[in-house]
């Protein structure tokens, strides 16, 4: 056999796995470049694109771009507050339109889609008309809550949904045919086995929420968010700092997601045994 | 009080009655008006093709469907109405329900503590050792196979020694072997605590195996009610001859009462039934009889067997299973009778083709009324 026919071989049964290895590049150069950034001393040139040489500096001094820190603790509590109330809402929702028959339930089923499919744009500037025209609140830090638990809530419905139809109805009616009352039942089985749903349904809101740039900024009044401190410091030059702010978010959201992983391994293993 | 005033036995456990018990869906009516009375302590099965209402009665009783009319007593109790955390029944569900997120000890303890039972401990670790698990205690349910999960489900219903124990097709999900030693399992246990079994199933040999009394369910009533011999022996509809087991059905004209016996004219030969074995007095009648009580012999061969002898048969199909041999004969009039030889090794297998006589007592024939519908119960079985 030929050298050239050797390779055509070996590219034939390799080209699935250097495909996916291509793909895997192609998503984590952009994270590989945010952790490479946050090492980067720029004090000495304006030029914030390039990597000039390696300090700790941006990572002992992380608050050193002024109100950056605090733009992040708003972020952090608006997300978490948020994901508190869409979470809270959205599980009751889940468990209406999962276990009772209503009027409209289909009608709702379809409706709980439409601020996922809606373009933010637009939900964030007639969220705006309506707090201008409405002013229950004033723009700022509740405006941003109220708008992020609306478009969390259906994020919410949907993985608490899914997990709740996959549960069997069988199990809640073992636990009331073994004595356990309606209230009993909920709390020592439904919940127990909604639960993982659940928390995958809080996770998810809390990293849409603090993520969300277009429907805040709409909405912020003199309020500031993390996002919005980026775009703002981006037309001077983002600071380095903020590369420290996303290594530390990628770094904790691998801790969960391993976490999740080993957890469930181990449970796997528990099995095989 | 007396014990037969509250069907309350000493040991506790009591009798389950349901009167007139109906339940209806939107479309169709599921149990029609159902009278039944299971005897305290007894093993009880209701058998049925699927969609009979079998389960439907079985979930009424544990209190997980509302019926439309009709009540539930337990003893002296009524629970039609009553919550199912509020009714001494316990059920082993189809697919067991075992809690997922519960280790095997707290599936078997759930029940206790939730009325707050004392000595929680020392009674799990009996129940599992009468179920042979202790040594799965602190397992997960999807960590045990489909016969252990099996048994955690009855153990977990047990222990609460509820006045009647409901299972609702607890075998299904098992393979053969499996399943005939949890059948004899099952009896075991129920020997041993003494409580009321009451059994849905549509395997007919499994209601067999293990129930003192089976009620025969078709279409949301019960068809026919006894011990299995009876049932077997003496079914009363079409619908239980072909359900349980297999029965020859031939089409007869009855000729009349003469004594002890019904004389009836079956494609020519007149045939006698013994009147407790005869559910139709005039008009046309269903002769039945089951293949292994059919004898066969060659043309023209004496057949060690006093009575109903038909000639000019031909075997057509001949199927060896190893402890029988199943043979079809056509008869003259045109229909093929099952018939079922023993592999005593008396004699060759027939090939088919032979000219064959059959012949049968006329104590094991039964006769039923013609107006049923000949082939009930076949498809179902």
């Amino acid at each position: 056999m030929t050298g050239l026919g050797r390779l055509r071989l070996w590219v034939g049964d390799h080209l699935i796995m250097l495909l996916g290895l291509l793909v895997l590049v192609y998503m984590f150069v952009p994270i590989a470049v945010v952790v490479m950034m946050s090492f980067n001393d720029n004090s000495k040139s304006r030029n914030v694109y390039k990597f000039q040489s390696f300090t700790w500096d941006n990572w002992t001094n992380p608050c050193k771009p002024s109100g950056m820190c605090h733009d992040v603790v708003v972020s952090i509590e608006i997300g978490l507050l948020a994901t508190v109330a869409a979470t809270i809402l959205g599980t009751l929702a889940a468990f209406a339109m999962v276990r009772h028959q209503f009027v409209g339930r289909s009608v709702a089923n379809l409706v709980v889609f439409l601020p996922m499919a809606t373009p933010e744009i637009v939900m964030g500037s007639s969220l705006l008309s309506l707090f201008v025209v409405a002013p229950i609140v004033p723009l700022g830090f509740w405006t941003i809550f109220i708008a992020h638990v609306m478009f969390c809530i259906s994020f919410v419905i949907v993985t608490v949904k899914a997990r709740l139809s996959g549960l069997d109805q069988n199990l809640e009616q073992a636990a009331m045919d073994l004595y356990a009352t309606e209230s009993q039942t909920f709390w020592r089985v439904t919940f127990p086995l909604v639960l993982p749903g659940i928390l995958a349904a809080a996770l998810l809101s809390f990293s849409l929420s603090f993520d969300d740039f277009i429907i805040t900024n709409l909405n912020a009044g003199q309020t500031v968010t993390f996002p919005m401190f980026v775009w703002g410091s981006a037309q001077r030059g983002v600071p380095m700092q903020v590369n420290v702010v996303g290594t530390v978010m990628f770094l904790v959201s691998i801790a969960i997601v391993l976490g999740g992983e080993l957890n469930s391994r181990r449970r796997a293993r528990a099995l095989a045994s | 009080m007396s014990q037969a005033a509250n069907g309350q036995r000493a040991d506790g456990s009591r009798s389950l009655r349901l009167s007139k018990l109906t339940k209806e869906f939107a479309a169709f009516t599921a149990v029609k008006s159902l009278d039944l009375e299971v005897p305290a302590g007894s093993f009880f099965a209701l058998l049925g093709p699927s969609g009979c209402g079998k389960t439907t009665t079985l979930r009424m009783v544990a209190g997980l469907e509302t019926p439309t009319s009709g009540s539930i007593h337990l003893g002296d109790l009524d629970v039609t109405y009553e919550k199912p955390y509020r009714r001494p029944v316990n059920t082993v569900f189809q697919n067991y329900a075992l809690f997922p997120h519960l280790d095997i000890y707290e599936n078997v303890a759930f029940g206790l503590r939730r009325r707050g039972g004392k000595e929680v401990d020392r009674q799990v670790r009996e129940m599992l050792d009468l179920v042979e698990l202790t040594t799965q205690a602190r397992k997960k349910p999807p960590q045990l196979s489909g016969g252990q999960q099996q048994r955690v489900a009855l153990a977990r219903a047990l222990i609460n020694r509820p006045d009647v124990l409901l299972l609702d097709e607890p075998l299904g999900a098992l393979d053969l072997k499996l399943r005939r030693s949890m059948q004899l399992e099952i009896k075991r246990i129920q020997t041993e605590v003494g409580l009321t079994f009451v059994h849905v199933t549509h395997d007919q040999e499994e209601a067999m195996t293990m129930a003192d009394t089976i009620a025969v369910m078709n279409a949301g009533v019960i068809e026919q009610m006894g011990s299995p011999d009876e049932l077997y022996e003496n079914p009363r509809t079409t619908f239980v001859a072909n359900f349980l087991g297999q029965s020859n059905l031939i089409a007869g004209t009855i000729v009349g009462r003469d004594g002890d016996v019904v004389k009836v004219d079956m494609e020519g030969t007149v045939v006698s039934i013994p009147a407790e074995r005869a559910h139709a007095d005039a008009g046309k009648g269903w002769v039945g009889i089951r293949p292994e009580k059919v004898l066969i012999a060659p043309a023209g061969e004496p057949i060690n067997a006093p009575g109903n002898h038909m000639t000019g048969g031909v075997v057509t199909d001949v199927s060896f299973v190893g402890v029988s041999t199943q043979y079809l004969v056509r008869m003259p009039w045109g229909q093929e009778l099952m018939v079922f030889e023993q592999n005593t090794g008396h004699r060759a297998m027939l090939a088919p083709g032979t000219h064959v006589d059959v012949s049968w007592r006329p104590e094991f024939a039964f006769l039923l009324d013609a107006s049923q519908d000949v082939n009930a119960g076949i498809e179902e079985a």
